[in-house]
């Protein structure tokens, strides 16, 4: 307890510009938060040298937590990267808002053709709705399952709400933990609801509070959270105290048949056990003729310093991101899916995936309300902890939601 | 002294005075980040919430882990049985880090895996199981109990010295008026140590309202459960350098909350180590 904060912030601080590098012509470095893509970043790297022989990129990567902080410090002292892996909405508008990251256009990048508008939306800045990254790949909330443990319980997977809570039940009958999940994890709780809330809200529920039409006091928002209680019993015990590394490791060992989470876990799950039997699917649906809805993200992109002294080189990599041809590898080595059209998906299971995001929904409060503080995620991990530990209804959820995003958000202020 | 105190806490001042982008500087915002963190919901609630789970901890802490120290101390003085056993023993969590101490109670505390829910069902005592730091009811006084046993060593060995200072033929002539172990305590030892005591829990209050590093390795920057275990420094960290799956930067309110917790603990301190020192005595 004696050691000081300020030393690790100083020494985070120091990190950021010892390790800031002075780039020059034919070197470029590149800053990830993906310490575990090593390996894979630098064959994609071999693949940009096939036509740029003459550049050489040094890949850094930092602990994920501190990734921003490090980030931050380096640009602020007029360092840092060439080349940035940067996080989308929220936070890659600190980043471009500040002056840091280099705009991308359709002159100067014409790759951006080859990306959608939300795809796009994602690294842009709102105030100038310019585009300041290069977006590197979409993650799609659902269910994965381990295959092998409902087989065993000669069980399948439920395509409606009450099959759902069946399936829950036969399978903690018969001593397997149906889902993995716990709150704990605040961020996992926010993936939690979001995943599970979404075809409860149907298709038009996002646009609607993105327009300010609908505020998260709705009594939809309320009975969709419900939902989220009448899971209570399929939880692992004490789910409360549950973390995210405690839910995987029930989830990879089989003692817990399904975990509700992301299709970036797809890749990690068979690097720690190539052998994993695994599917993802779409929560269930309210009713069998209800659509059954999962929810998509981008996760972030690939930014040009605004200080580079190496912008030629830099942009000449970032452009080579946004070909078909970095997509279709990315996809290949990495387990992601590329946002990049017509990107060919050779693993089944990832196939599957970008067929589910045919019916989406967008990951509320990520993609509208992580800009301004109070996030919409900070509000809504923290409440719906509260709401799962028993302290406070789904109706307290969506009125601390709603208040807190009024804060700064006009059309909830009349409300 | 301009290098390492001055030149940090102005800056820190000035910055409170700064809107920002991230960290690059904004407009002048005068005292805007300080009535953000204290008049403006809900920034002025967290503030308010952390500033209380700070003071239940100091206070709690003082009780347990200096109460404890305390005993531990005269009991070492008493020469207990396996004394040196048990100096060394209770001594040897200080050496560890806060990181290993954390990361080992975080898996001690797991509800499925964790030693001590599965100790609890071998010895017959399932209903007390619980989920230890996933309950509002239950997170925070685990974290104070695992620095408990952390810590506890540290003003242990600082009351054991100042009881060793302690003039040999006093605690016999005390003795010898009849007092057993608890006047003697009370009467002898608790007023001779007071410069030891002054150590403590001037060092006790400094450690609680920069409390950090436990609550953050066991509960997360977030200080879950639905902010059950948030503090200052871990409301001050995420507010100014943000959480990665939540929160933004904002280093003005965080320069404000850092000035905000600098003035007060260095105003309370001084204020309390005035009144510790009238109630030393000179050996």
């Amino acid at each position: 307890m004696r050691g000081s904060m300020l030393t690790k912030l100083g020494a985070g601080a120091l990190a950021g510009l010892l390790l800031a590098s002075a780039a020059s012509a034919g070197e470029l470095s590149f800053w990830t938060w993906r310490q575990e893509d090593k390996g894979q970043y630098q064959q994609l790297f071999q693949d940009f040298n096939k036509t740029s022989p003459d550049v050489r990129i040094g890949f850094e990567a930092f602990e994920p937590q501190s990734y921003q902080t490090v980030l931050s410090t380096a640009l602020a002292a007029g360092k840092g990267p060439d080349v940035i892996h940067v996080r989308a909405y929220g936070g890659l508008e600190q980043f471009a808002k500040a002056g840091y990251l280099a705009a991308l256009d359709p002159a100067s990048t014409p790759e951006l053709a080859n990306f959608t508008p939300s795809a796009l939306g994602s690294s842009s800045l709102r105030s100038d709705q310019r585009v300041y990254a290069i977006p590197f790949a979409s993650q799609t909330l659902g269910i994965l399952i381990n295959t092998e443990v409902l087989e065993k319980a000669n069980l399948k997977e439920a395509a409606t709400w009450d099959d759902f809570l069946k399936l829950a039940k036969a399978l903690k009958d018969k001593g397997v933990i149906p889902l993995a999940n716990g709150t704990a994890t605040a961020f996992m709780a926010e993936i939690l609801t979001q995943t599970m809330t979404a075809s409860f809200l149907g298709p038009d529920f996002p646009s609607e509070i993105a327009a300010g039409k609908a505020t998260f006091e709705d009594p939809r928002y309320a009975a969709a959270l419900q939902h989220l209680i009448e899971l209570k019993d399929y939880f692992p015990p004490g789910f409360t105290g549950i973390d995210y590394p405690t839910s995987q490791q029930l989830f990879l060992s089989g003692r817990a048949a399904m975990l509700v989470g992301g299709s970036f876990e797809i890749a990690n799950f068979r690097r720690q056990n190539p052998n994993l039997k695994i599917d993802f699917v779409a929560p269930p649906a309210p009713s069998a003729t209800a659509p059954r809805l999962v929810s998509l993200f981008y996760d972030g992109g690939y930014a040009v310093n605004a200080k580079t002294g190496n912008r030629e080189d830099a942009l000449k990599l970032v452009r080579f991101m946004g070909t078909k041809g970095f997509g279709d590898r990315f996809s290949a080595l990495l387990g992601n899916i590329s946002p990049i059209k017509g990107v060919a998906i050779q693993d089944p299971l990832l196939a599957k995936v970008a067929s589910l995001n045919q019916t989406s929904v967008p990951y509320i409060t990520l993609v509208y309300f992580r800009y301004q503080d109070p996030t919409g995620s900070t509000l809504l991990q923290g409440a719906v902890q509260k709401m799962m530990a028993g302290q406070v209804t789904p109706a307290d959820v969506g009125k601390e939601l709603t208040a807190g995003i009024a804060t700064y958000y006009e059309p909830f202020k009349k409300k | 002294m301009l290098v390492f105190a001055v030149y940090p806490l102005a800056s820190s001042f000035l910055y409170s005075l700064y809107s920002w982008n991230g960290l690059a500087r904004g407009g002048f915002a005068g005292l805007g980040n300080f009535k953000q963190v204290l008049l403006q919901e809900p920034f002025s609630s967290w503030t308010y919430r952390a500033f209380t789970h700070n003071v239940v901890v100091f206070l709690s802490l003082m009780v347990v882990q200096n109460g404890l120290a305390f005993l531990i101390g005269f009991a070492l003085l008493k020469g207990m049985p396996g004394h040196r056993f048990h100096q060394v023993a209770v001594f040897l969590p200080v050496v560890l880090s806060t990181v290993i101490v954390g990361f080992l109670w975080k898996l001690f505390l797991n509800p499925i895996f964790g030693a001590v829910n599965q100790a609890l069902i071998a010895i017959g005592l399932a209903g007390w199981a619980q989920p230890w730091l996933g309950q509002p009811q239950t997170a925070l006084a685990s974290l104070i109990a695992v620095n408990t046993w952390h810590w506890v060593g540290f003003p242990a060995l600082v009351f054991l010295a100042g009881m060793q200072r302690i003039p040999r033929e006093v605690l016999e002539a005390a003795r010898l008026d009849g007092a057993g172990d608890l006047a003697l305590m009370r009467r002898v030892i608790w007023p001779l140590v007071a410069p030891s005591a002054t150590i403590a829990f001037v060092l006790l209050f400094i450690g609680s309202f920069n409390w950090f590093e436990l609550p953050y390795i066991m509960a997360g920057l977030d200080g879950s459960p639905g902010g059950a275990t948030d503090v200052l420094g871990l409301y001050f960290y995420r507010t100014a350098f943000g959480a990665v799956s939540s929160g933004l930067q904002d280093f003005g309110r965080g320069s404000a909350l850092a000035v905000l917790m600098f003035l007060f603990i260095a105003a309370v301190a001084s204020i309390w180590v005035r009144m510790l020192r009238r109630r030393e005595i000179e050996i």
